[in-house]
């Protein structure tokens, strides 16, 4: 079978679960709407205050959700042995991994959508005029922080305390797509010219890169038995 | 290589290094100009930064030989490095706060040179967390590697990150880069590298140590195997 059929059926396959369950994609979304919801009554900020506050809120709320949902995507493959199932397939296993990593991206995209629109509501701040900018940095740190957060996720399956085990291994290694997540969307909401920023846009680009070639090599040994 | 630098020669001249750095340390190097005795730790401090990082470029490096050949010894050897890297690594941020205290009257600040280091510390956390919380031990070794593969490369993401970041530097100038602040006295120079030696031999001693008693466990194990089969046939 092809590489990209394959990619696809993965891809399909965890929509079509999420679907008919909903149940990752909520607990994403919930769980996301609390931070921004806990972080009124932690700052209070107003006005100028929150255009300060708010890149970092915003990836505080996507780390968080992310973390949830990329658990759910390989526990669930375990419960039932899934996961074996898909080894079992005389399938290059990185294709298996940047299915499950595009399933993931779709989430979280839904999600940083849903935690973007309440931050608006909420913090009386208007998204439209950067929202070009911030949706192309924001989507390139996305990527990055999935990146990893797949792979990490396959690997913390392995283990007792996955959910203590997925948060230790990712954070530390997706620090730099954290930063320049911050960093960028705080540029684009600001109304900087795009050239102040772009460089954290690049740098998340190539993590982005270098991550996904990185775990779609490594996969194999996730999945070896 | 077991019989040309026995274990006991390489205790002995490890022991032997340490004293002499010691005496580098406290006897030999002039005593700094503003900061006075407190900066002696500066040779501690500096040795075992390096030594960490080091270690975790050779847990990758293990890691790295594991995953191509399957030897359980490289496996080993990455799981010790990380190990007694951990150690180096919590001794820079332990014996930095002690000195930046009474010199720059403060504990921390996030500076471009403390700010990765803790990072490498927290990468050093994951990868033994990991290594202890695997449910199938057998599986462990190849999980560990991934990991550590990933972190190494991260750690060059790191220091890109800080740098872009451009956090006011408190931190002297890298030693080893060797700018205009780092006009060191050239018996500090001797002082720093006689204390990284002696850390870099104390690091092997302790990784070889380790792949020791990783070795005599496995051996244990399959001793016991035969035994149990053998009893039970």
């Amino acid at each position: 079978m092809n590489s990209l059929r394959v990619i696809a059926a993965i891809f399909m396959k965890d929509l079509r679960v999420e679907w008919r369950h909903r149940e990752t994609l909520a607990a994403m979304c919930v769980f996301g709407l609390l931070v921004v919801f806990l972080f009124n009554f932690a700052f209070e900020p107003a006005g100028e205050e929150s255009l300060r506050l708010l890149p970092g809120l915003l990836w505080i709320a996507f780390a968080f959700a992310g973390v949830l949902g990329f658990n759910r995507s390989f526990a669930a493959e375990r419960e039932n042995a899934a996961l074996e199932g898909m080894r079992l397939a005389p399938v290059d296993p990185g294709a298996i991994y940047l299915g499950k990593m595009l399933a993931n991206l779709f989430f979280m995209g839904i999600a940083e959508a849903v935690v973007v629109f309440a931050a608006s509501l909420w913090y009386n701040f208007s998204f439209i005029p950067a929202l070009g900018w911030f949706t192309l940095s924001t989507f390139f740190c996305t990527l990055g922080y999935v990146a990893v957060g797949t792979i990490f996720a396959a690997v913390a399956a392995n283990t007792r305390m996955r959910e203590v085990m997925l948060p230790v291994l990712q954070f530390p290694v997706a620090i730099p797509i954290f930063i320049a997540g911050v960093e960028a969307s705080a540029g684009a909401l600001k109304g900087d010219a795009p050239g102040d920023y772009a460089s954290w846009i690049k740098l998340a680009a190539s993590f982005s890169v270098i991550f996904l070639v990185l775990s779609y090599l490594l996969f194999e040994f996730v999945l070896e038995e | 290589m077991k019989k040309a630098f026995p274990q006991t020669v390489h205790l002995i001249v490890t022991l032997a290094a340490l004293l002499v750095s010691l005496y580098f340390i406290f006897l030999y190097a002039p005593q700094e100009a503003t900061m006075g005795e407190v900066q002696r730790i500066f040779y501690i401090h500096v040795s075992s930064g390096n030594t960490a990082f080091v270690a975790y470029f050779l847990t990758f490096f293990g890691s790295f030989v594991y995953l191509w050949k399957r030897n359980e010894s490289a496996d080993d050897f990455a799981y010790g490095a990380a190990e007694v890297g951990f150690l180096f690594c919590t001794c820079v941020l332990v014996t930095g706060p002690l000195w930046a205290k009474p010199v720059w009257g403060i504990w921390w600040t996030w500076d471009e040179r403390l700010t990765p280091t803790f990072f490498l510390w927290l990468l050093f956390v994951g990868y033994l967390m990991l290594r202890s919380y695997v449910i199938a031990p057998g599986r462990a070794a190849l999980l560990a590697a991934v990991v550590s593969t990933l972190g190494v490369v991260d750690v060059v993401f790191d220091f890109l990150v800080i740098r872009m970041k451009s956090y006011r530097g408190q931190h002297p100038a890298a030693v080893m880069g060797g700018g205009e602040n780092s006009g060191l006295d050239p018996r500090m120079w001797v002082a720093v590298f006689v204390t990284f030696a002696a850390f870099l031999l104390l690091f092997s001693y302790l990784v070889r140590q380790y792949m020791r008693v990783a070795a005599l466990r496995r051996e244990v194990s399959r001793l016991r195997r035969l035994s149990d089969s053998s009893s039970g046939a």
